[in-house]
C-alpha cells in the first residue's frame, strides 16, 4: 500500500509539471502584454519598457521563464501581480479558502442527493419514479450552470425574495447556500444516473439472491451488500469531477459574485496576469491529481478484491 | 439466369425478414442472422424509440434553422429599433411574429436573434465532435495498437492534457485570441476535448488487438496499414461513436458558457450565449430577455444528449 502510494505520488510529478508548463505556454504564447499595459495610454521610452521586461525576466526565452517559475513555485513562491505588485500567494489565500468551502459544500450535495436519488430508482428500475428520475437529471444535464444560476437567482432572489440575488458574505454558509447547489446540480445528475444504473445491474446478481436467501434483512442486503458493490464507477466520477467543480466556480462565482478563485482567476485573465492564473490553476491541477489517487486508494477500501502491493 | 433468380431470392428474404420464413430456401435459413450486423440491429431498436424520435425530429429542425434560418423568420437578427424597448413585453400569441419573444435592450427581436443563433452553436457542436472523433480515435489507435512506447508517450500526453479542468483551459486560450471567430472557437475545444475519445479507442483497441480475426489477418501477411483500417476501426467505432454523441451536447453547453463568460463568440457574430450574457442586465425587469436564449441553449444540448442515449443503448449490447 505504502509503495503503492509512493509510486503514485512519483508518476504525478511528470504529469504535474506538464500541465502547468502546457497552461504556461498557452498563457505566455498568447498576445497581450502587461508591462505594456503598466504604461497605459501615456507615452513611454521603449528602453524603460525593455528594462522593465528584462527585470521580470519576461526576455528570457519561455523555457526558462517556466524553469525560474516552477523553482520558485517549489519554494513556495508564487510571484508578483505585475500590475499591482500585490504577492499572488497573498491573492491565493484569500480566494481559495472560500473556494474549498464552496466545492466541499456542492459536494457534500452532490453526494448526498445524487447518491440518495440514485438509490430509490434503482431499486425500482423501470417504475415511475425511475423514469421521472431520469427524465430529471437530464433537463438538469442540459441546463449549462449560467441558465440554472440565473433562473435560481430570478426565482430565489427576485420573485420570492428568499435570498439576496448576489453573495453579500462570501465566509457565510448560508449565503454559498444557492450558489453551492448550482454549482453542483450537474454533478449530481451524473452521480444519479450512474448510481441508479449501477445499482439496478447488481439487483440481478448472484451475491443479491444468496443475501436475500439467507434471510437477512433487507436494511443490510441493500445498505451493505448492494451498496459497496454499486459504488465504485460513482467514486471514479466524484474523485475526476473535483477538479471540474473547481473550474465550473468560474461561472458559479461570477454570477453570484462570491470572491474565490474562480473570481480571481476570471480577473487575472483580463489583466494579463499570467503568474496568478498559473498559479491558481497548478492548485487546481493539483487538487485534481490528489482526488484521482484518492480514489484509486478507496477502490480497495469499497472492493477488496483490489489489492496494491 | 439461375444466378439471377437466387439473388433475388435471397433479396426478397432479407427484406420480408423473419415474417415468411417458411417460404424462403433451405440455405438462406439456415443462416439468418446473418443480415443482423452490430449497425443494422442498432438501427431496428432505434426506430422503435420514443426517445430517439422526438430527438431526432427536433436536431433535423434545428439543422434546418441553422441552414437556412431566413426561412422560420422575416425579421433581421441585427435590425435595432429602440421604440421597440425590451420593456415591451413579449407577445406570446403573435406566433412567428418578430415580436413574438419581445425585444432585447437595443430593440432587437428576440424571435430573429434565436432563430439566427442557432447555426452558432451547431456548427460549434458538429465541428468540435468532428474533429474531435477524427483526432483522438488516430492517437487513441495508435497508443492501442503499437503499445510499448508509443503508447506510454501518448498516454502521458493525454494524461496532461486531462489534467487541466476543460473550461479553465478553454478560458486560458481564448482569452489570447482577439477576433474570435466560430473557428477560433471550435480548435480551442478541440484542442482541450481529444482526450476523452482517445482513452476510450486505446481502450477498445487494446481489447481487439488480441481478437482472433486481427491474429489471423496478421497470419495472413496483412500490412498494418489494412489491419487498422478494415479490421480494427469498423470494430472500435461503436464506443468512439456513442462517447462522441454524449459530448457533442457538452460542447454546444461549453460554447454558450464561454460566450457567456466574454471569451467565446462576440458580437456581431449572433449566439445564444452572448444574447443571455447581455439579457442579465435586465434579469430584475425583463426575465424574458435572458431566459428566451438560455431556454434554447437547453433544448438544443437536451436534444443532443437523448439522442446519444438513445445510440447508446442501441450499440451498447451489455445495456440490454
Amino acid at each position: 500500500m505504502g509503495r503503492y502510494v509512493a509510486r503514485r505520488l512519483l508518476q504525478m510529478i511528470p504529469v504535474f509539471i506538464g500541465s502547468t508548463f502546457l497552461i504556461f505556454a498557452m498563457m505566455y504564447a498568447l498576445p497581450g502584454d502587461p508591462v505594456r499595459a503598466l504604461m497605459g495610454d501615456q507615452a513611454f521610452d521603449p528602453a524603460v519598457l525593455e528594462a522593465k521586461r528584462h527585470e521580470l525576466g519576461l526576455d528570457l526565452p519561455l523555457w526558462q521563464q517556466y524553469v525560474n517559475y516552477f523553482t520558485g513555485l517549489l519554494q513556495g513562491d508564487f510571484g508578483t501581480e505585475i500590475g499591482s505588485g500585490r504577492p499572488i500567494s497573498e491573492i491565493i489565500a484569500h480566494a481559495f479558502p472560500v473556494s474549498v468551502r464552496l466545492t466541499l459544500f456542492a459536494f457534500t450535495f452532490t453526494v448526498i442527493v445524487g447518491i440518495g436519488l440514485g438509490i430509490v430508482a434503482g431499486l425500482r428500475p423501470e417504475s415511475v419514479r425511475d423514469r421521472g428520475l431520469l427524465g430529471l437529471t437530464l433537463v438538469l444535464i442540459s441546463m449549462p450552470s449560467f441558465v440554472l444560476g440565473y433562473l435560481m437567482q430570478y426565482l430565489f432572489a427576485f420573485q420570492l425574495g428568499l435570498t439576496t440575488p448576489t453573495v453579500q458574505d462570501s465566509e457565510s454558509f448560508g449565503d454559498l447556500f444557492l450558489p453551492a447547489i448550482v454549482l453542483g446540480s450537474l454533478s449530481l445528475a451524473y452521480v444519479a444516473r450512474l448510481t441508479r444504473t449501477s445499482i439496478a445491474e447488481n439487483l440481478r446478481a448472484d451475491y443479491m439472491r444468496t443475501a436475500v436467501a439467507k434471510g437477512l434483512p433487507r436494511r443490510r442486503i441493500v445498505g451493505v451488500h448492494l451498496m459497496r458493490n454499486s459504488l465504485v464507477p460513482v467514486v471514479t466520477f466524484l474523485g475526476t469531477d473535483i477538479g471540474n467543480l473547481m473550474a465550473g466556480a468560474i461561472v458559479t462565482e461570477g454570477i453570484f459574485n462570491v470572491q474565490g478563485v474562480g473570481d480571481a482567476i476570471y480577473e487575472a485573465l483580463f489583466r494579463r496576469e499570467g503568474a496568478t492564473v498559473v498559479g491558481i490553476a497548478s492548485l487546481i491541477v493539483l487538487v485534481y491529481l490528489l482526488a484521482s489517487l484518492l480514489v484509486d486508494l478507496l477502490y480497495a477500501v469499497l472492493d477488496p478484491r483490489i489489492r496494491y502491493a | 439466369m439461375p444466378e439471377k433468380t437466387a439473388a433475388t431470392a435471397v433479396s426478397a428474404e432479407t427484406e420480408a425478414g423473419a415474417t415468411a420464413p417458411d417460404d424462403a430456401p433451405a440455405a438462406v435459413t439456415a443462416k439468418p442472422e446473418k443480415a443482423r450486423s452490430l449497425w443494422s440491429d442498432a438501427w431496428g431498436d432505434l426506430r422503435r424509440n420514443p426517445l430517439f424520435l422526438i430527438s431526432a425530429g427536433l436536431i433535423l429542425v434545428l439543422l434546418a434553422i441553422s441552414a437556412f434560418p431566413g426561412l422560420f423568420t422575416s425579421a433581421s437578427p441585427r435590425d435595432a429599433d429602440l421604440a421597440n424597448h425590451y420593456l415591451q413585453h413579449p407577445n406570446w400569441g403573435h406566433f412567428f411574429a418578430p415580436d413574438w419573444f419581445g425585444y432585447d435592450g437595443q430593440g432587437r427581436s428576440i424571435y430573429a436573434r434565436v432563430i439566427y443563433g442557432a447555426r452558432a452553436s451547431i456548427m460549434v457542436g458538429v465541428g468540435v465532435t468532428a474533429l474531435v472523433t477524427i483526432i483522438g480515435t488516430i492517437i487513441g489507435m495508435a497508443a492501442g495498437y503499437f503499445g510499448g512506447l508509443t503508447d506510454s508517450l501518448l498516454s502521458r500526453v493525454t494524461d496532461i492534457f486531462m489534467g487541466i479542468p476543460f473550461l479553465l483551459g478553454a478560458l486560458v486560450v481564448l482569452t489570447g485570441f482577439e477576433n474570435r471567430s466560430i473557428w477560433v472557437v471550435i480548435l480551442a475545444l478541440v484542442f482541450l476535448g481529444w482526450t476523452v475519445i482517445a482513452r476510450v479507442a486505446r481502450g477498445a483497441v487494446i481489447n481487439i488487438k488480441q481478437a482472433d480475426y486481427v491474429v489471423a489477418a496478421k497470419a495472413l501477411g496483412a500490412s498494418t496499414s489494412r489491419i487498422l483500417l478494415r479490421h480494427v476501426l469498423p470494430n472500435a467505432l461503436a464506443p468512439i461513436i456513442v462517447v462522441a454523441t454524449i459530448a457533442l451536447g457538452g460542447y454546444i453547453a461549453a460554447e454558450a458558457t464561454l460566450s457567456f463568460l466574454g471569451v467565446g463568440l462576440a458580437e456581431p457574430t449572433v449566439s445564444w450565449g452572448v444574447d443571455v450574457s447581455s439579457g442579465r442586465e435586465q434579469l430584475r425587469n425583463a426575465p424574458h430577455v435572458l431566459i428566451i436564449p438560455s431556454v434554447m441553449v437547453s433544448i438544443t444540448v437536451l436534444a443532443f444528449l437523448m439522442f446519444g442515449d438513445a445510440v447508446r443503448n442501441a450499440l451498447d449490447p451489455k445495456l440490454r
